[in-house]
């Protein structure tokens, strides 16, 4: 066996509409070890959450969502299971955690009865025993008085409480894999760093892998093991943070990390220019040439490749980065994600 | 009198009576509770602070867009809570707004040219003189001219919020108040935005009051900087000396709390336990306590002052 949890491979979600097709996930391949915290980043209509939920099957079912490409769990591949095996699987090996806690709680129950219906249904535990698992989770999250907490229903918590609660049921049949969908947006910084501690705390705890689907580079530098970086339905690099934060090797990674206001810093910001390209009508070539700083012909004639960069697992899909590009101008991208600001 | 201060609050209060269903006892929620500032004039000054801690509400009652419960605001010398409507009406001309959300502030119903074009209406503004107006407007927003004819949804947000940032430059405002004016948008885009921003002060001399969430952007951008939580204001320094050396507790964790994109900032982390309390019961004494790390049993009955404690540093603490 390998010591992949899961290896998404060639992943392609398309719609359908009556614009045309749009190709919200184009070709998307990664993998997933034991224990890790894969971050998949990007910005709005990248196709970052269209790719988890493609994972989770949650999307392919009409007629209008064609989904191809293989999603490998322990060597088996979910696109082939029927909705009913694909029922098994989710919630119990495979969880997901939404961006929203006010809709994604059921507001009739309460939040212990919507913990403990996990165990109920995927392991056939009793009513009690599930319970006492729903509030174990409770306190895993640290939800102060949890006995208490569980009989309340989803307007009784705040923001904060309501997404640990959601943590809390993700957890419920210890899972190999969460996908976490943008899991702190909606919450408050102060919030936002005790339910980061809380995921940090768990994967170090269970060994649960997570892959973590944000906007947020802040969080993946203080959460994540790997990333990789979308752009317009495609990965365009991917690699340990430490290759992206302080190699980056394709200038829209560097275009990203220079965006950002660092505490501090009184630099003049280096924006990306332009807009994403419009996913109905996408270029031929490389999607990014258009806001590119370092576009060349081949740039716009064909797309690249992800291909492998100076080190192991470090994949970039650029033309400098092929055929000995990376002279002339390479020497000034390689600094700008280097800058320190500190 | 030639006024360094453009704008000067003091006492500022807004409370909202509110209901809490049928037949039951209304609450008082003090979103805004003794605000005092003042802005300096070709400054930034930011606001930050979590949702619910009143810095919406403080830029809406600044613009009069709300009546203030108590408090004064002195724009230029003058107390803006006695003007008249139509008073109002003519001088608002010389502070505008840039909302947050570039899909709502927009009509979708007019061609961008008209948007623009709609402030300088309200001056009696000649059409030829209006129309030159609006072309300048679009070329320092940086929208090309010809798309002057589109409407709205042809935008994407970024150029929305462009569009809006142009028809609050419309009438050369000396203050503009901006509420959150990058929080929607990706950071690619909302680094050309604080750009530009930055760039338009530079060129016109603009004063903003710009109210944001976040603490990175705002301090980026701003001259000094006011914290705030649960309607009071915390902290208030220039932008360098807080982050170099906040004072007060909540601004140190808040401060810790960002997370931020270098793999190497190993900063101390301080995780603030329990969640922002209700501001329609918040807490006696200082508002912190419930929360802060430090409290000792007289932050629990005495409000700290809000006093100067170094040059423009202000805080609002016992224990500083």
């Amino acid at each position: 066996m390998s010591d992949y949890i899961m290896e998404v491979k060639d992943l392609k979600t398309h719609f359908h509409t009556k614009k045309g097709i749009v190709k919200a996930v184009d070709g998307v391949s990664f993998k997933v070890k034991k224990g890790e915290i894969l971050a998949i980043v990007g910005e709005s209509g990248c196709g970052k959450s269209v790719t988890s939920q493609s994972i989770m099957r949650l999307v392919g079912d009409k007629k209008s969502e064609e989904v191809t490409g293989e999603v490998l769990y322990h060597g088996e591949d979910l696109m082939k299971k029927s909705r009913l095996d694909m029922q098994k699987v989710r919630g119990k090996d495979l969880s997901m955690i939404f961006q929203d806690p006010m809709t994604s709680l059921n507001p009739a129950y309460t939040v212990g009865t919507q913990i403990a219906e996990m165990p109920m249904i995927h392991e056939k535990k009793g009513k009690k025993s599930a319970w006492n698992r729903a509030v174990e989770m409770l306190t895993k999250v640290g939800i102060p008085s949890p006995a208490k907490r569980a009989e309340q229903y989803p307007h009784q918590f705040s923001g904060g409480m309501r997404q640990r609660g959601v943590i809390a049921m993700s957890l419920a049949c210890d899972p190999d894999l969460i996908i976490a969908d943008e899991p702190t947006t909606a919450l408050d910084v102060t919030i936002q760093a005790q339910v980061l501690d809380i995921i940090r705390d768990l994967r170090d705890e269970t060994g649960t892998a997570i892959i973590m689907v944000t906007h947020d580079l802040g969080v993946v530098a203080e959460l994540c093991d790997r990333v990789a970086v979308m752009y317009a339905g495609k990965i365009v690099e991917q690699g340990t943070i430490e290759d992206i934060f302080d190699r980056p090797k394709h200038p829209y990674t560097q275009g990203l990390l220079n965006s950002v206001p660092r505490p501090g810093s009184r630099e003049r910001l280096k924006p990306i220019e332009g807009q994403p390209p419009n996913l109905h009508d996408l270029p031929n070539g490389c999607r990014f040439a258009e806001r590119c700083p370092f576009v060349m012909d081949q740039c716009i004639e064909k797309e690249p490749d992800l291909l492998e960069a100076e080190s192991k697992g470090h994949t970039v899909a650029c033309w400098l980065e092929e055929e000995g590009n990376n002279d002339g101008d390479r020497g000034n991208t390689e600094g700008r994600g280097t800058e320190k600001v500190f | 009198m030639a006024t360094e201060e453009i704008l000067k609050v003091e006492g500022l209060k807004k409370y909202f009576e509110v209901s809490n269903g049928f037949l039951r006892k209304k609450s008082i929620v003090k979103a805004v509770d003794d605000v005092s500032l003042t802005v300096k004039r070709g400054e930034t000054l930011g606001i930050v602070g979590e949702s619910g801690c009143g810095k919406s509400t403080t830029g809406r009652l600044l613009m009069r867009l709300l009546d203030a419960t108590e408090g004064t605001v002195h724009f230029e010398g003058e107390n803006i809570m006695e003007w008249s409507r139509s008073e109002l009406k003519k001088r608002r001309r010389d502070f505008q707004m840039i909302f947050q959300d570039p899909f709502a502030s927009l009509n979708p119903r007019m061609k961008v040219e008209e948007i623009i074009e709609e402030p300088l209406l309200t001056i009696g503004m000649e059409k030829k003189e209006r129309k030159e107006r609006v072309s300048q407007l679009l070329q320092d927003v940086g929208i090309p001219e010809s798309y002057k004819g589109r409407f709205p949804h042809e935008f994407s947000g970024g150029q929305r919020q462009r569009i809006g940032i142009a028809r609050a430059l419309a009438l050369k405002p000396k203050l503009i108040i901006a509420d959150e004016p990058v929080a929607a948008l990706d950071v690619s885009i909302q680094a050309q935005i604080i750009n530009l921003l930055m760039d338009l002060q530079k060129e016109y001399g603009f004063t903003y009051l710009f109210i944001a969430h976040d603490l990175s952007v705002v301090q980026y951008i701003s001259d000094r900087v006011g914290v705030m939580y649960l309607g009071q204001m915390m902290e208030l320094a220039e932008s360098d000396e807080l982050y170099e050396h906040p004072l007060h507790p909540y601004t140190q964790a808040l401060l810790s709390a960002i997370p931020v994109p270098d793999i190497h900032a190993k900063k101390e982390k301080i995780t603030l336990t329990g969640e922002v309390p209700s501001p329609d019961n918040p807490p006696s004494g200082c508002r912190f306590h419930t929360r802060c790390p430090i409290a000792t049993e007289r932050c629990k009955q005495e409000v700290p002052e809000f006093r100067e404690i170094k040059n423009g540093h202000y805080v609002a603490c016992h224990e500083v």
